[in-house]
């Protein structure tokens, strides 16, 4: 070790000086608190503020509840965002297009096969923690907001598809051709890597909800539970708290947004 | 000097003023770019958010700041959104009411653009008509477009 660490003069503590900055900081808090309760989001209003880490955005998926033949949430996330209007490129063929068609939400079939028991859950980016796609990005277009949403700035990413490849889950699409037909909403183009953003243009605009969660309650099986996990009050809260629910993948220790119970 | 070294040397200057003289008589008629068949007045009749010289030169310097706004902290409720651009300044097909493409030729964006040979790459992914799930849209509203204008290109009502 260093022996000059035996050696640190301390300073005299200048008493005074203290108790004024105490005095500045204490005035200023009292000044501003009342802002800062004021800025909340008021509901169905687009963000003026920046977003925090108050809210962390999360769900829960219960495949139990979750019926196997249903699409529903796939479907109404690619009318959401535009990727049922993606057609087929003249020349090429169908099953180039279909695997080449970015899904950012799609269903996938499980099967023990000691017991042979079948469970389908829908699969997603799991907006992690810790997400490896934003550790190997390149650019930085790949990030975690503050309200733990992880998306793609599209505006910065190169399309190097190097977050696909870190990605556990293969939540991340890349764009092949070009995008003839998109909805205000929801911009997306040919050359970027896109995935699953919670509805992020919802949730900004004031809504809390995603459409997965909305097709899935319509379609009346409620398997998809969406809210703000810092809150425990709200339904995804407690949906956590009352039944098992585990993260796929658990052993990369990414703490994901997504929980599922069922599985 | 030679007179003929001498008269060769005036004439270049006073060409070289001509040519400079024009060109910078030319560069404050930007007002020019703005009298194409009005296809940069809005149609809303609502003013620009800024005055137009400001914008002219400013607004690329907007979007940039705004985008990452947007994306990067979420913030939405602002005066410089493109699509808030895009649903002032397109202008709808007399025939059928239905909304150009706001980067078509002659239109809002490449009325400037074309002229000024700057490439355009927004709408690669940005939406080049407004569609209905922009918060507030009177203009489109005011031309008669029935539905949203993606599920019309679908062919289907919404």
């Amino acid at each position: 070790m260093n022996k000059r660490s035996d050696q640190i003069q301390i300073e005299q503590v200048d008493s005074s000086r203290r108790s004024f900055i105490g005095a500045a900081v204490g005035t200023s808090a009292a000044v501003l608190a009342p802002g800062v309760v004021i800025h909340a989001l008021a509901d169905g209003q687009p963000r003026a503020e920046a977003v925090t880490a108050k809210v962390r955005w999360g769900m829960m998926v219960d495949a139990n509840k979750c019926a196997g033949d249903c699409t529903a949430c796939v479907d109404a996330c690619d009318t959401e965002n535009g990727i049922d209007l993606m057609h087929k490129p003249e020349g090429q063929s169908d099953e180039k297009f279909v695997q080449q068609k970015p899904s950012w939400m799609r269903k996938v079939k499980l099967k023990d096969n000691l017991t042979g028991r079948q469970s389908s859950l829908p699969m997603l980016c799991q907006h992690c923690e810790y997400p490896p796609c934003v550790d190997v990005c390149p650019t930085g277009a790949s990030f975690r907001r503050a309200d733990g949403i992880v998306l793609v700035d599209r505006h910065d990413c190169i399309g190097c598809r190097y977050c696909m490849m870190a990605c556990p889950y293969h939540a991340r699409s890349f764009l092949h051709d070009t995008v003839t037909v998109k909805p205000t909403r929801a911009p997306r183009g040919k050359g970027c890597v896109e995935s699953c953003n919670f509805c992020v243009h919802r949730l900004d605009n004031g809504e809390t909800t995603t459409a997965c969660q909305d097709a899935c309650a319509k379609d009346g099986h409620k398997a998809i539970v969406f809210g703000d996990l810092n809150d425990p009050q709200s339904p995804v809260s407690q949906a956590l708290k009352d039944q098992p629910n585990r993260q796929i993948r658990a052993d990369l220790q990414l703490n994901t947004g997504v929980r599922y119970s069922g599985v | 000097m030679t007179s003929a070294k001498r008269i060769d040397q005036t004439l270049f200057v006073v060409l070289f003023s001509a040519v400079v003289g024009v060109l910078s008589g030319c560069s404050s008629g930007v007002e020019g770019l703005g009298n194409r068949e009005g296809s940069l007045a809005g149609e809303s009749g609502r003013q620009c958010v800024k005055p137009r010289d400001e914008i002219r030169r400013d607004h690329m310097e907007l979007i940039k700041h705004q985008r990452d706004e947007t994306v990067r902290k979420g913030i939405r409720a602002s005066d410089h959104k493109l699509a808030s651009c895009i649903e002032c300044h397109v202008r709808h097909d007399d025939d059928e009411g239905q909304p150009v493409p706001v980067n078509a030729p002659g239109q809002f964006c490449a009325s400037c653009h074309q002229y000024a040979a700057v490439g355009l790459a927004c709408f690669q992914c940005h939406a080049t008509v407004p569609t209905d799930d922009v918060p507030h849209a009177p203009a489109t509203a005011s031309h008669g477009l029935q539905g949203d204008v993606i599920a019309q290109e679908k062919g289907t009502e919404q």
